[in-house]
Formats: C-alpha cells, sequence, structure tokens
C-alpha cells in the first residue's frame, strides 16, 4: 500500500502545485473586474487569431494528409518525422527560421522585389497567424494522417470495386470524427500563445492576453491587473481545454505511420505538390536557421556560455523531476491531475507563483526554480500520455507474475516495470528535455539581468539587433534542444528489449 | 522457501474452499471443495465457464467476496499472492523477456538481479533437471516455445510451495510436446499438489487422478477420474459429446 500513498502525495504535489498559484491569482485579481478597452481587445484578438490559426492549420492538412497517405514515395518516412519536430523546437529559434524566410530582408521579400511586387510584413496578426500554422500544421497533418490510416485498406478496395463514391463514403465521416478534435487542440494550443505574440506581434491590434500579462507585468508592474488578465486567460484556457478534451481522438504522438494505403484515384501530381508545397514551408525556415547561424557561432558574445549551462542543467532537472512525478501517476486519476497543468498557461501559473513569492523572497532570485517548475508542469501531461499504455501493459502482462514470486514495491519496479519501458521513458524524457531547453515564457517575467536562459539571452540579442549573434545562439539552441532529444530517445531505444 | 511446514501424506486435506465465491466485475464462481494431499486435479469445463478464476482465485488474485480459504486448517483468505503456498504457471508471459535464463529462475529465491553463488548453484542445479543445462545466460527470445515453458516449470520447482498451480501453460505447443510438458511437470512435482485447467478432456484421462468440473459459475467437487468421465455430471455430458467415451 505504500506505492499507493507514493501515488496520492505525488498527485497532491502537482494539483497543489497548479491550484495554489491560481488561487493567489484568483485572490489577488478576482476583485478587480474592470477590463480596460485595450484588455477586451486582447481578448478579442487572442480568441481571433487563434481560431484562423487552427481553421488554415487543419484547412491545410487535410489535402497534405491525403497525399501522404496515399502516396509512397523516397524520404516519406522521413518527413513524417520531420513533422514530429517542430512541438520539440524552441519557438525563438522557429521564429528566427520564419524572418529568414517571411521578413523584411527574407526570401520571400526578395523574390517579391524581383517582380516589382509591394513588400511583405511579418510583424502583426498575419505574422502571428503564420507561426502558429508552421507549428500546427504538423500536429494537424499527423492527426489528420492517422484518421486516414485508421481506414483499413479492404474498404478502400471494396469501395473501388464497386466504383462509389470514396470522399463520401469513408474519408468524409472519418474527417467528421478527427477534424473537430485536431482543431479543438490547435485553437487551445495557440490560446495560449506567447513568445509568438511577443516576438511577432505586439501594439492595440496583435497582442494576446497571455502578452497582455507580460506587459503589465514587465512596463506597468502592475500585479492587479496582470492577475486579473491571468483569471481571463484561466478561464479562456480552461473552457477551450475541457472542451479540446470532449472532442480530441487520436493521441497526437503517435506512431506507425510507416503504412501507405493503396489507392486508385486521385491525381500523383497533384499529391506531389501538396507535399512539396508543405515539406517546403516546413523545411525552409530551419534550413535557413542553420545557414545563418554558422558564421554567427564565432560571433557569440561570452554570456551565452553561463546562459546555455544554464538551460541545460534546467532540462536536466526538468527531465528528472518530470519522470519521477511521472511514475507514481501513471494512472488515470493521475493523467486527470496533471491536465490541470495543460489547462493554465505558463504566464498565469508564473503570476501566481509571483504573488505568492514576493512577500517572503525576490522573485528574481527564483527564477530557475520557478522556470523549471513550470517546464516540469507543462511537460507532465505529455509524459503520463506517452508513459501511461507502457506502463499499464507491463502491469497487466506482468504484474500478477511478479506478484506470485514475491516482488513488490520498489523491487517490482526495478526489475520489472522499468526495464520494459525503455522505448517510451527515452522518448518522454528527450520530449521534456526539449521543451524545458527551448521554454521562453515564465523565465521573461522573472529574470534579472546576467542570469537568463539560452532562448532568453538569445531574445535579448535579437532585441538588440545583434542578429548574427541571434542568428548562432539560435542554430545553437537548435542543435542543443534536438541534440537533448536525440541523446535520450536512443538511449532509451538501446536500453530496450524487443 | 521451505516456510510452509511439513506435509502429511496420503488423503489429507490440503487445501480447503469452504462456502466460497470468488468475484470479479459482474462474473463470480463459487466452490465448496476440497484437495487432497499429492493429488494431480484436473479442471475442466467449456470456455469462460471460470476454469482460470478458479485458479487465479486459489492464488490471491481474484478477489474473494465469500467464504474461507483453507490451507491444512489454516486461514489463508487474507494472505497476499506472494504468502499463500503456491506457485503458479500463467497461460503466458510466464518469463520476464528483459531478464536471462538465470535472473528468471533466480526471481524464485532471491529478489537480485546478481544472485550470489549458491543461488546460481542451485539455479543450474534445476536447470538441468528441465534439461536446459548450458542455457542460462539466454534471454527467453532465443529459446524455443518448449524451452521457455522449461524455464517457467524450472522457476515454479525452485520456488517449492507445496501446491502447483497451472493455468494452461502449454496450451501454446503442439500436442505431442504439451503431453511430454505435462508429465515432466508430474514427475519433477513429485510430493506436490498440482491442479491444472485443461480444456482438453484427453489430458485428464491421461494424468489426472481428480477432476473439479467447472460450469454456470460453479464448481463441483473434485471425482475420481474414470469416474467422472464414465460418468459426467449433468453439464458436462453436452459439453464432452462422445469425445471420451468412444476412445
Amino acid at each position: 500500500m505504500a506505492q499507493r500513498a507514493v501515488s496520492i502525495i505525488a498527485a497532491l504535489v502537482v494539483a497543489g502545485a497548479v491550484i495554489v498559484p491560481v488561487a493567489a491569482v484568483l485572490w489577488r485579481g478576482g476583485g478587480v473586474t474592470t477590463l480596460s478597452a485595450a484588455d477586451w481587445a486582447a481578448l478579442r484578438f487572442t480568441v481571433w487569431q487563434a481560431f484562423w490559426s487552427a481553421a488554415i492549420s487543419v484547412g491545410l492538412a487535410v489535402p497534405v494528409a491525403r497525399a501522404l497517405s496515399r502516396r509512397g514515395f523516397w524520404g516519406r518516412s522521413v518527413l513524417i518525422s520531420v513533422m514530429g519536430a517542430p512541438f520539440i523546437l524552441p519557438v525563438i529559434v522557429v521564429i528566427l527560421g520564419l524572418l529568414a524566410v517571411f521578413g523584411g530582408n527574407g526570401i520571400v521579400n526578395l523574390i517579391l522585389g524581383q517582380f516589382g511586387l509591394p513588400k511583405m510584413d511579418i510583424y502583426g496578426a498575419h505574422g502571428v497567424i503564420l507561426a502558429h500554422v508552421f507549428f500546427n500544421l504538423p500536429l494537424a497533418v499527423r492527426l489528420i494522417l492517422q484518421g486516414w490510416l485508421s481506414i483499413p485498406s479492404e474498404r478502400f478496395r471494396v469501395a473501388a470495386s464497386l466504383g462509389a463514391p470514396l470522399f463520401w463514403l469513408l474519408e468524409w465521416p472519418m474527417l467528421k470524427r478527427i477534424v473537430p478534435g485536431a482543431f479543438a487542440v490547435i485553437f487551445v494550443i495557440c490560446l495560449g500563445s506567447f513568445a509568438v505574440a511577443l516576438t511577432l506581434g505586439g501594439g492595440p491590434r496583435a497582442t494576446t492576453v497571455e502578452l497582455a500579462i507580460y506587459q503589465a507585468f514587465k512596463f506597468d508592474f502592475d500585479l492587479a491587473k496582470a492577475a486579473s488578465l491571468a483569471v481571463v486567460q484561466l478561464v479562456l484556457g480552461g473552457v477551450a481545454g475541457l472542451a479540446a478534451l470532449a472532442l480530441a481522438r487520436g493521441d497526437m504522438l503517435g506512431s506507425g505511420f510507416d503504412r501507405v494505403v493503396q489507392r486508385w484515384d486521385g491525381s500523383p501530381l497533384l499529391d506531389g505538390l501538396w507535399i512539396a508545397l508543405a515539406a517546403t514551408f516546413l523545411l525552409l525556415p530551419l534550413a535557413a536557421i542553420v545557414l545563418a547561424g554558422i558564421p554567427g557561432l564565432f560571433d557569440l558574445p561570452p554570456s551565452i556560455w553561463p546562459a546555455t549551462v544554464r538551460s541545460i542543467l534546467i532540462a536536466l532537472a526538468a527531465v528528472f523531476l518530470t519522470i519521477a512525478l511521472a511514475l507514481p501517476l501513471a494512472t488515470r486519476s493521475g493523467e486527470a491531475a496533471s491536465l490541470l497543468g495543460i489547462s493554465v498557461s505558463g504566464l498565469v501559473l508564473g503570476t501566481g507563483l509571483f504573488l505568492l513569492l514576493q512577500p517572503i523572497v525576490q522573485p528574481q532570485h527564483v527564477a530557475l526554480p520557478v522556470t523549471l517548475l513550470v517546464n516540469v508542469l507543462m511537460s507532465l501531461p505529455f509524459v503520463l500520455r506517452i508513459l501511461r499504455p507502457g506502463i499499464e501493459g507491463a502491469k497487466a502482462d506482468f504484474g500478477r507474475l511478479g506478484q506470485s514470486i514475491g516482488l513488490k514495491g520498489w523491487a517490482l519496479w526495478r526489475i520489472v516495470y522499468l526495464p520494459r519501458l525503455g522505448r517510451p521513458m527515452g522518448f518522454a524524457a528527450g520530449l521534456t528535455a526539449a521543451l524545458a531547453m527551448g521554454d521562453l515564457g515564465v523565465i521573461t517575467l522573472f529574470s534579472r539581468p546576467g542570469e537568463g536562459t539560452l532562448p532568453l539571452v538569445m531574445y535579448q540579442l535579437m532585441g538588440a539587433y545583434q542578429m548574427e549573434a541571434a542568428d548562432g545562439a539560435a542554430l545553437l539552441l537548435l542543435s542543443l534542444s534536438l541534440g537533448l532529444f536525440w541523446i535520450f530517445d536512443k538511449g532509451g531505444r538501446a536500453h530496450s528489449d524487443p | 522457501m521451505g516456510c510452509f511446514g511439513s506435509l502429511t501424506k496420503g488423503d489429507a486435506p490440503i487445501l480447503t474452499l469452504e462456502k466460497l465465491t470468488f468475484g470479479q466485475g459482474d462474473f463470480s464462481l463459487s466452490a465448496d471443495l476440497t484437495l487432497s494431499h499429492g493429488q494431480v486435479t484436473a479442471i475442466i469445463g467449456p470456455s469462460g465457464a471460470g476454469k482460470s478464476t478458479l485458479l487465479h482465485g486459489i492464488a490471491g488474485f481474484v478477489p474473494q467476496i465469500a467464504g474461507r480459504l483453507l490451507w491444512q486448517g489454516v486461514e489463508i483468505t487474507q494472505f497476499t499472492p506472494e504468502q499463500r503456498p503456491v506457485s503458479m504457471l500463467f497461460q503466458d508471459n510466464n518469463l520476464f523477456p528483459h531478464l536471462t535464463v538465470l535472473q528468471n529462475v533466480a526471481l524464485a529465491l532471491t529478489p537480485k538481479l546478481r544472485p550470489s553463488s549458491d543461488v546460481v548453484e542451485r539455479v543450474e542445479d534445476v536447470l538441468s533437471q528441465v534439461s536446459l543445462s548450458g542455457l542460462s545466460k539466454r534471454k527467453p527470445a532465443e529459446l524455443s516455445g518448449g524451452q521457455q515453458s522449461r524455464v517457467a516449470l524450472a522457476r515454479a520447482l525452485l520456488q517449492d510451495r507445496p501446491i502447483m498451480l497451472m493455468d494452461e501453460p502449454f496450451s501454446a505447443l503442439g500436442p505431442a510436446l504439451k503431453r511430454e510438458m505435462l508429465r515432466l511437470s508430474i514427475s519433477l512435482a513429485a510430493q506436490r499438489t498440482l491442479v491444472m485447467v485443461t480444456h482438453d478432456p484427453t489430458d485428464a484421462v491421461e494424468i489426472a487422478h481428480e477432476v473439479i468440473g467447472v460450469a454456470n459459475g460453479s464448481a463441483s467437487r473434485p471425482m475420481e477420474t474414470p469416474k467422472f468421465m464414465a460418468n459426467p455430471p449433468e453439464p458436462f455430458g453436452d459439453y464432452f459429446g462422445n469425445s471420451i467415451t468412444s476412445q
């Protein structure tokens, strides 16, 4: 029964770590009900951009996923794997890549200039949506591709032999089932957008609620206003999060995309065009980061190195803490407790923690522990989603056998369960490390000069228009995020038996 | 582990299920019967009738909702699975695929993955009894199905519990190999009491002293095999059809 006690304690710790800061926010901000015109504008913009980001991502994902589902080609599995990458890419790095392609002196504007067309400006509402589509199009493609691959190939054969309309018979019912959930998940993700809005948005017409919280903090140091905005974000995220939970199907990180459905319809040319467009849109910014970053690597300011060490330490500590909490929480109720963290945004948690800590310590002194805590809470739901099936499978297959030969408690975990979990543990650890490494969120509220993380230092370089150094830092951060993910994932695979 | 005291031989009752009901979800199985020491008992009945439930209930994996379970007169209803005087061979997943044969078998004696030399010696000894000498460094995936069964049997033997429960552990093997493994189990189990589930009545005829029939959520009292087969109680006549009487 000791195990049960550990599970309950872990659940209470996680729930408390979310609920206490939220309570602080409600206590401080709940009384302030008057939202200014600017706050209302932020609320409207948040919902508006999330709607269009989700609609465009899903709308483009449908033809791309269909093309991928029925065309086998060289590099297909690599491309589908790469589509899992935006999830672990540091937001700030992607922004720099998008600037290189769509920015003032980017590739797109060079081409437009050649034809004497007016330049496009990436800053503002459409830039925010563009970045959100970059992050979420791959997610939507993977979710919808799963839907397509879940249709048994026999049905396509039967339909083909009957000459029946494939779309209405097979595809439309699947899309009706999958698309609302994909839309809702992306909508929720975009509601909590901070780093994208911070870098590409701003001003009265492109400020999200999260960004407004940050501005209330940073520029006005108006804690009451920050708290009341945090209440707005809390309600917004909570309601939409519940809706998404009800609608979402399929698992976002799923695998098993190797199959190609054999079909006898559609134009290979058109499918190829969709795949090429999506691949270009996703790969060009990444290629731009690598190309632009190489010269910058020799131009990095010395402050980069301590920031790099801090970020790596946070990433490793986040991995350790998240896995340690996830193992006892890998039950249905544990996963529900962890979902609290995902419905509350990082800045809301940060605001709450700031309010709580302010009377006790100088909040800036605990910037790194707070960043670590928020990262652990944010990663936990994903990690549980990855680990739970493995743990439940190991328990179902070997739990009774373990008991019948007298293994219990830690020995049962050490000898039986943990060795069965190599693969999912490696993947979960890699994901946590990469997310923590690249996080530019709550650290912006707390940091002191000279104590930032790598993403923050990179953001400051951008703010100071030291673009070459920022490009170098972006390449460094990208390599570290992907490298950490790769090492953990690889390590997990190496330690797993078939 | 030798902690279950000395055994009396002969027809002494070893396990008594006293007006007992095991239940899981909305399925329940009742039994009111006694097993004698040193006997081989077969549990037979149609699939889904509750054969496995009876075995898993005795092993402590299925909640007991009524009655008493007695081992040599001592109530063991509240005992956890590893405290009960039973070792168990499951239908599948009897071996941990990530551990070697040596580690799998040694777990009967110690939770250490690097067992001491005297444990290794005892493991090698029992492995030679099941004709697996020299394979202790292998992992289950490198063994044939029959060899995997022998490893599981070796561990159950090394656990040295007075009662050995077998939930059709050899059902994935071919008929000849299955029969061979059953014979080997019985000969090595020696003085132990053996309770095995089977859905093949000929197995029961070949090797079991007694038969328990399970049907409609209840288990019959054990009957001597020839008697049971010659004149099956009501529900089993239909179940067997003429598969026995024609032999």
